[in-house]
């Protein structure tokens, strides 16, 4: 991939275009051992087109990370049917990139050396992942610190690291869970924005969870809010607000009014 | 740059009052040089047998050495197996666990009946004490490695073995040289005692036979320089674990 390589705007797909991925009627019970059961998911279905940015909002311990696991083929769903491209899924699939809450870096390697990961993993770590490495950090505004160790970097730096990781191998799906809710509000701004570009230049899909209101809709073509656990979707909304987008676009009234219908789908405005 | 000066200098003064401590002690209340030398006496002896001191450590060493190297090299896979078959693990995992009850001093007239008094008998004595702390941390390194790093690995199709090299073992290196630290102090004891028990060479021997002869301050001698042998065994895995962790100091990353 040419990191700088401009891409058409995002946004306003044609809905002609079928969708890349399902979740149908999809449910989660764990089973904890000699306690009851836990339902963390009761009944979601949506689709997602390629390319397209869908969030996954709701309130702390509804089943959202459950829902993007299912949806990674990292747990098995206990019913309902999970699909990319058109084939189920039931184990991890190749092509994706995972973000996780907090950046969980291996200490032991240096800041490239984290960024290679998974391109050790699927044997190619060749020269050119090298130097796409080097692209992609420079991207992030890590230029420079290739040879860190993370315990050397700032919470903020250590996730665009874990950011950099999901993205080295290209893949064409990225599942991201609160990727920015542990940090402070300011350099989540700034994440926000680099989430946007790197998305436009790398087309990916986007699954991205969180229980930020302003974030989701500031990122998404779609944000589908969820009930209290166990989770259905309690409202969908679609974000027509054009990409590229900007901090303008948050003092919109279209966007104000999103703020308040999730709101009020979440329960936190009356 | 104070700070530092004082961290060494305020050891020194604590030695040095100890030691002129013991030295009055003996000088005041008249104390026979059989029951407790001098510390004088003890740098002499220190001096005046350092070629047979030097020979018996050297054999002393090389005991704890291979004994600890045993265990390591029986204990980490052991811990692997035991990590990854949950059967193995529900099967033994007690049974190590219950044979820490034993005192292991109370094995070498055993193993010196298996082994005999060579240094065979020695190897098995430090095997036995300084397997049980290798093992342990080494699983516990190992069941502690970030869910989240797997899941990654997972989410990338890795193999078993990728997972093994790429993660959790590296994840488990500072448990284990915390279990190596604590192995290799165990090392030296179980080497004393393997010599106390039976044997014709070593320091533990060397310190029995002088005590028998009244020789006290050569006993203190062996003694002194089974501390220091003690040290540079710690300090040997502390300068490994710095080489094969240069990210970060096993006890900083683990509290
Ligand atoms: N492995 C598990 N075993 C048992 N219960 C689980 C497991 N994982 C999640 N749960 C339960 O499922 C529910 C949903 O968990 P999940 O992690 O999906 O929530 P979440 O929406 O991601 O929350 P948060 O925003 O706090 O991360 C929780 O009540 C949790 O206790
Ligand atoms: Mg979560």
């Amino acid at each position: 991939m040419d990191v700088n390589r401009a891409s058409a705007p995002r946004g306003g797909l044609e809905n002609s275009q079928p969708p890349l991925g399902r979740v149908v009627n999809a449910a989660k019970v764990f089973e904890t051992g000699t306690a009851q059961s836990v339902l963390a998911v009761k009944d979601v279905s949506f689709e997602f087109r390629k390319g397209e940015l869908v969030s996954l909002l709701g309130p702390s311990g509804c089943g959202k990370t459950t829902v993007l696991k299912m949806m990674g083929g990292l747990v098995p769903a206990t019913s309902g049917l999970l699909e990319l491209g058109g084939i189920k899924i039931t184990k991890p699939y190749p092509g994706v990139g995972v973000v996780f809450q907090s950046p969980t870096l291996m200490p032991w390697r240096s800041v490239i050396g984290n960024v290679l990961f998974p391109m050790e993993v699927l044997g190619k770590n060749d020269a050119k992942a090298k130097a796409r490495a080097h692209e992609i950090l420079e991207l992030v505004g890590l230029g420079g610190f290739e040879n860190a160790y993370p315990r050397q970097l700032s919470g903020g730096m250590q996730q665009r690291v874990a950011l950099c990781r999901a993205i080295i191998h290209e893949p064409s799906i990225l599942l991201m869970d609160e990727p920015f809710g542990a940090l402070d509000e300011l350099t989540r701004l700034e994440m926000n924005d680099l989430l946007l570009d790197i998305r436009r230049v790398t087309g990916a899909t986007v699954i991205f969870v969180t229980h930020s209101i302003s974030e989701a809709i500031y990122l998404s073509d779609r944000v589908l809010v969820f009930s209290k656990r166990p989770a259905v979707i309690a409202l969908r909304l679609e974000i027509d607000i054009a990409y590229p987008r900007t901090s303008k676009v948050r003092f919109l009234d279209k966007f104000t009014e999103f703020e308040r219908k999730a709101g009020v789908a979440l329960g936190v405005v009356k | 740059m104070r700070n530092n000066v004082l961290r060494i200098l305020y050891p020194c003064i604590g030695a040095a009052i100890i030691l002129l401590a013991w030295h009055y002690y003996i000088i005041l209340f008249k104390v026979s040089v059989v029951v407790l030398p001098s510390p004088w006496a003890v740098a002499v002896a220190i001096f005046s047998y350092a070629h047979i001191l030097l020979t018996e450590s050297w054999i002393t060493f090389l005991e704890c050495i291979y004994g600890f190297m045993l265990a390591m090299c029986i204990g980490i896979p052991i811990a692997v197996i035991m990590t990854y078959s949950r059967v193995l693990n529900s099967m033994f995992y007690p049974l190590l666990v219950a044979s820490q009850s034993i005192p292991k001093v109370a094995l070498a007239p055993i193993l010196l009946v298996w082994f005999g008094t060579g240094i065979e008998s020695k190897l098995a004595m430090v095997f036995v004490i300084a397997f049980f702390p290798i093992v342990v941390d080494t699983a516990t390194g190992l069941r502690t490695t970030s869910p989240e790093l797997l899941e990654l690995a997972r989410s990338l199709q890795s193999s078993r073995l990728q997972t093994f090299f790429k993660i959790q073992l590296p994840s488990a290196l500072p448990f284990m040289f915390s279990g190596a630290k604590i192995a290799v102090t165990l090392a030296v004891i179980g080497a004393v005692i393997g010599e106390f028990i039976g044997s014709n060479a070593g320091l533990g021997n060397l310190l029995l036979t002088a005590n028998s002869q009244m020789n006290t301050a050569l006993a203190w001698a062996a003694l002194v320089i089974l501390s220091v042998l003690g040290m540079i065994l710690y300090a040997a895995v502390v300068l490994a674990e710095r080489i094969l962790m240069p990210w970060g100091h096993g006890s900083e990353e683990k509290h």
